[in-house]
């Protein structure tokens, strides 16, 4: 086993992209986030990598369509404001089937709404990070050992169905340190890319990424294609973790650090003698609508904890249809909610319910 | 949740309150325990009020964000009226009587008062003031191993500083007999 260090969230996921083989950073700072472009910018280039600090996030993130189109392990990070510039070519990289990591650290929103930890961003990384008709592999990590681990899946899963993925990690997530372990062997990229363009020596015909298709019947079978595969994502990449669900009344639901806060509240609850429990979607695009499905029936509501007005409750709604109440609980604007205020409220829908 | 320990360090910026955390978290880490740092970030750090919770515990690490501490190391006045009502019932509160003019009123509570700024002064070691009240804490609740807390102070201080791991090594055990 590797030694455990203690690593702020920030650089454990900077260090774990290296690890992975990420050679390419492009970033422009912003708090929380400007711990990940200050350690590449110390790493990579002893690793032979390219650390570039561009001229705005935009650039940065054509930078990333550039990199990746030729086949390489590219990555940017941003916080909450530095994602809304960078969407318009997410939509890009989406549109023109390209692999590519980003990290949103995030803050308070709207505009530049605040520096402290959020996670108001669920309905960006979720449904629509630019124009068009694409979605991300979005993995919500809610350990430091998860941003790390984190990394590799975003790769290989987007190298796999040639999709773009995100990590949405958050204020709160970056900035603190934790035990923390690599992985001894480094990554290889797994997936081939015949598609990259990085030279055909004349030995092939000419790669050409694109995401421009002026006759409407090419692009529409494009896409239709794209969504077969989105649809085999949802297939075989869901992921959540289940905590004391078996037997729950109250079958708490949250992600990234909202989750940690609600699983002291659930272990609270318990020993109050109320049975709680978590559902902790890890991938949030796919939502893991199987997990939630599978605890319908047994328990008898659902609550939802967020660190915003209420996003990812209406996925939660989607897949109970209506068969149990579904309620939910944030704070937002930056406050993390604490772990006795999640309670209240667990006790206060067990009362309901008794 | 016997077995954990929520820790609140609380000062102006400048006054080492990360680095102290830090060196608890680390004496954490060499126990083979779970733990979780997290500070306060942004404008506030620049002179302004700088706190950094700290947990430490026998399982997984819930919220890292301590709102309801066990033990309260307060290295200003304002930080000890800010958080000196959230310290646990039965918890321990930390205070430095050279920044500090006013005591703590709750009978509920363990209290030590220790010179920490002004001793620190007095033996040329200036930003040490909070570790002697580290050292203090690892003398009244034992919170690591005594091999954890020396490993801690080494770990956190970079090899080239030598001159300061001797200081803070020095702080340390002012504060276990003090």
């Amino acid at each position: 086993m590797a030694e455990k260090v203690l690593m702020k969230g920030n650089e454990a996921l900077a260090e774990a992209a290296i690890q992975c083989g990420c050679k390419h950073y492009f970033g422009y700072p912003i708090t929380p986030q400007t711990e990940v472009a200050a350690y590449m910018s110390k790493r990579l280039p002893k690793e032979g990598g390219v650390f570039l600090q561009a001229e705005s996030e935009i650039a940065a993130v054509n930078m990333v369509l550039g990199a990746t189109s030729a086949g390489v392990r590219a990555m940017t990070s941003s916080s909450s404001p530095g994602i809304s510039l960078k969407s318009e070519d997410v939509s890009y990289i989406g549109g023109s089937d390209l692999p590519a990591l980003i990290i949103n650290v995030q803050r308070g929103g709207p505009g530049l709404g605040g520096i402290q930890p959020s996670q108001s961003d669920y309905w960006q990384a979720t449904k629509a990070l630019g124009h068009g008709d694409f979605q991300l592999f979005v993995l919500a990590p809610s350990t430091i050992q998860e941003m790390v681990d984190f990394v590799s899946l975003a790769y290989e899963v987007g190298e796999k169905y040639r999709v773009p993925a995100m990590i949405l990690s958050d204020g709160m997530l970056g900035q603190m340190m934790e035990p923390v372990e690599f992985p001894q062997k480094k990554d290889e990229p797994v997936a081939d890319k015949p598609w990259a363009t990085n030279g055909h020596k004349n030995q092939r015909k000419k790669n050409i990424i694109n995401s421009l298709y002026i006759q409407p019947e090419e692009l529409e079978d494009l896409i239709k294609e794209r969504y077969q595969r989105y649809e085999k994502i949802k297939e075989e990449e869901q992921r959540a973790e289940e905590f004391m669900t078996e037997d729950a009344d109250v079958v708490v639901v949250a992600f990234g650090a909202s989750s940690r806060v609600s699983r002291s509240a659930v272990m609270q609850a318990r020993a109050e003698g109320i049975k709680a429990g978590l559902i902790r979607p890890i991938t949030l695009w796919p939502f893991p609508d199987k997990t939630i499905e599978k605890n319908v029936d047994h328990t008898k509501q659902f609550l939802c904890v967020e660190m915003n007005m209420g996003q990812m409750v209406d996925d939660v709604r989607l897949v109970v249809s209506g068969r149990k109440p579904v309620s939910f609980f944030g704070r937002t604007g930056g406050v993390i909610p604490t772990p006795a205020e999640v309670l209240a409220e667990i006790k206060k829908l067990a009362g309901k319910e008794n | 949740m016997a077995n954990t320990l929520n820790i609140l360090l609380a000062g102006f910026g400048g006054q080492g309150i990360l680095f102290a955390g830090k060196t608890i978290a680390y004496s954490g880490l060499l126990d083979g325990k779970e733990l979780s740092w997290l500070p306060s970030y942004g404008p506030e750090m620049r002179g302004g009020t700088c706190n950094c919770s700290v947990v430490l515990s026998d399982e997984s690490i819930g919220s890292p964000l301590v709102t309801t501490p066990d033990v309260l190391i307060a290295m200003n006045r304002p930080s000890l009226e800010k958080f000196v009502d959230k310290v646990v019932p039965g918890g321990t509160i930390l205070v430095d009587s050279s920044m500090i003019d006013i005591k703590v009123e709750r009978t509920d509570v363990n209290v030590y008062y220790v010179d920490a700024t002004k001793i620190a002064d007095e033996n040329n070691m200036h930003s040490c003031a909070i570790i002697i009240l580290v050292g203090k804490m690892f003398k009244e609740l034992g919170f690591c191993s005594k091999e954890a807390l020396d490993g801690a102070i080494q770990k956190v201080i970079p090899a080239k500083k030598a001159a300061m791991l001797e200081l803070n090594q020095k702080a340390l055990e002012i504060g276990q007999n003090a």
